[in-house]
């Protein structure tokens, strides 16, 4: 029970079947406090139905969800896990093309979530400074009016990096932040989220193997919806099965 | 500006006001035979048009800014216009054929002893009056309660929106409904003591249905220009990345679905005192649809354009319908495919993109949808 309550992600035995493919079989994961964790795995080793399934946009068939160590996440739904602290990037950008980079930022500040509440909200001075500071950490000040479509592909990612911080929470989840980046913005995302993991937990889905050396983080290894192997990057490279089903293809 | 309120907006609000006072002088002061005059065919006829163009403005409401594309609005409206219509019924009193004081003369003919108890209050003004934004609100509201819970989206919603339409369609045919049945209500006489073939009462008419639409605009344009308006699009664009930020996406599109169902009564309750009658065929699933095609004619999205698109499509309609009566609805149907295919952001979008052009040669035009929403954030 130690670990239970001293972590801040806890998964234990989930289960999750579609159409007789089990996309998560028996998957066990703890994440600890102010944790960075990096997820790596073949295609289909099931990275994206575990994030579903920590969001609340899946329900596992079997097995325990908890935050905090208590909060069990399995009966929420996702605005419920989001208000909860809980963020997701997705693996393609998804920001909200129509509005400005600002009213993406100013949507996902945390804040009351209410509809009358946003019928009647104005930004206070605190939430204007707390806007620049994001909008400064993205590198996005100075296109803060433009519409989030006209954004890069890169610029989006971080847009929505951003949006992660506004919010605020206390546990991000980033699938695939580096998708279809140059070398240099891989870097100073990897440089970012490191930034990012000083105060927050963070859990990193990720294919690009550089990215996740630059991240330097504890890494676990799924595969066929089951955890393979966890440790160091080195440590899981040497791992015989790993190389096997992953590295050594 | 206050409301976010674009050049065009203060311009429509502007001819709004202008139409409420001069359209009642034209007719009621200027002697028939100027070429000023306007005649009562015609305030008639406008008015009417305005409450359509309330009836879009809202559909735009639900549409434009959350992507709730519902083809059953001429429900909320005709649910306004029968309540309307119920206290013009009660109103008549003993000044119909059969001379019964209390009941309507439909209810006569059918051998009715009794008021039934649903039009109790119907006599007093301001219980209809209420009713007329309460009755399509809680239809709304309840509808929407059971089909946003339960993430009923896109086409399938626009179907069961049909559906609720045609369903309430066929039981207002039925006569033991007690709203008239086939015939619907009519014969009216007064409203609030005016009678209603006076041409004074018929520019009074206009003159509100003018004034509600432009309160219904602006109150379209606090909606969309608060915080609240944003989630609305961001719901419209990324249902669920909404979710995952912390919006419960289905209290938003139940609370835009029920002022928008609210309005569209509205809408219906000024339209019945006008046209003299309220009947089932109001709520024919194809009303509803051309409510619609007037919201993309005049620009989704834009809420002036709604109203404008209601206008034109309907003047159009008129002198259509006049010409070459069997012609009418392959018209509309050309007319609905031509602007969705050449312009997605209707005739606003084109008014809007050609005045960005002209004011800006320099930047890029870009997507059309750019232009107009960089427009309304000014």
């Amino acid at each position: 029970m130690t670990e239970l309550s001293k972590s801040l992600l806890y998964l234990d035995g989930v289960t999750v079947s579609f159409d007789g493919f089990r996309a998560l079989n028996n998957l066990s994961l703890v994440v600890g406090h102010g944790e960075m964790r990096a997820i790596i795995g073949p295609n289909g080793a099931g990275k994206t139905t575990m994030m579903d399934v920590i969001t609340g946009k899946t329900r596992p068939d079997k097995g325990d969800v908890l935050f905090n160590g208590e909060r069990d996440l399995t009966k929420l739904d996702e605005a419920e896990i989001a208000e909860l602290g809980i963020g997701r990037k997705f693996q393609r950008p998804t920001v909200f093309e129509s509005h400005s980079v600002l009213d993406n930022i100013v949507l996902a500040l945390e804040g009351p979530r209410g509809v009358f509440s946003s019928l009647f909200a104005r930004l206070t001075g605190r939430e204007c400074d707390r806007i620049d500071e994001v909008l400064a950490t993205i590198r996005l000040s100075d296109r803060r009016d433009e519409l989030a479509g006209s954004l890069s592909h890169g610029q989006k990612q971080w847009l929505e990096i951003g949006m992660l911080l506004a919010q605020d929470p206390a546990l991000l989840l980033v699938d695939e932040p580096a998708a279809g980046m140059t070398d240099a913005e891989t870097a100073e995302t990897a440089a970012l989220l490191r930034r990012i993991a000083e105060t927050h937990s963070v859990v990193v889905v990720e294919h690009d193997m550089t990215f996740v050396r630059d991240l330097g983080v504890r890494v676990t290894v799924l595969h066929e919806g089951s955890v393979l192997a966890e440790g160091s990057l080195d440590q899981v490279s040497a791992d015989e099965r790993v190389i096997e089903v992953y590295l050594g293809r | 500006m206050p409301l976010g309120l674009s050049r065009i907006g203060v311009a429509f609000l502007l001819s709004l006001a202008v139409a409420a006072v001069l359209v009642p002088v034209l007719n009621l002061t200027v002697a028939s035979d100027s070429t000023w005059h306007v005649s009562t065919t015609n305030v008639v006829l406008f008015g009417k048009y305005l409450c359509y163009a309330l009836l879009a403005l809202s559909i735009d409401l639900v549409w434009g800014y959350c992507g709730i594309l519902s083809l059953g609005h001429g429900a909320f409206f005709a649910l306004g216009g029968y309540a309307m219509g119920m206290h013009l019924m009660r109103e008549i009193g003993s000044r119909g054929v059969y001379g019964n004081p209390v009941l309507p003369d439909f209810m006569v003919f059918l051998n009715w002893k009794e008021l039934p108890w649903y039009w109790y209050g119907f006599d007093q003004f301001w219980f209809a009056a209420l009713m007329v934004v309460l009755a399509p609100g809680a239809l709304a509201f309840v509808f929407g309660m059971f089909a946003f819970r339960s993430r009923v989206t896109g086409v399938y919603l626009s179907i069961i929106t049909q559906a609720m339409t045609f369903a309430l369609l066929l039981a207002f045919f039925r006569n033991d409904m007690g709203f008239g049945g086939n015939n619907g209500l009519t014969d009216f006489k007064g409203v609030l003591g005016f009678d209603l073939q006076n041409n004074a009462t018929r520019c009074g008419l206009f003159a509100l249905s003018a004034i509600a639409l432009a309160g219904g605009f602006l109150a379209c344009r606090a909606i969309v220009s608060s915080k609240l308006g944003k989630v609305l699009v961001a719901v419209r664009d990324a249902e669920s990345r909404t979710r995952f930020i912390g919006y419960r996406v289905e209290h938003y599109k139940l609370f835009v679905f029920t002022v928008s169902a609210m309005m569209a009564g509205v809408a219906g309750a000024l339209y019945v005192p006008q046209v003299g009658i309220i009947n089932p065929g109001e709520f024919a699933p194809a009303n509803s649809i051309e409510a619609v095609i007037w919201v993309a004619v005049g620009g989704r999205g834009t809420l002036v354009g709604a109203a404008l698109g209601a206008l034109v499509v309907n003047v159009g309609k008129s002198w259509f319908t006049g010409a070459l009566p069997e012609l009418w609805l392959f018209a509309l149907g050309g007319l609905f495919i031509f602007v969705t295919l050449f312009l997605p952001k209707g005739l606003l979008g084109l008014v809007r993109s050609r005045r960005v052009a002209s004011a800006a040669p320099v930047e890029a035009p870009g997507e059309p949808v750019t232009v107009i929403d960089r427009q309304a954030a000014e």
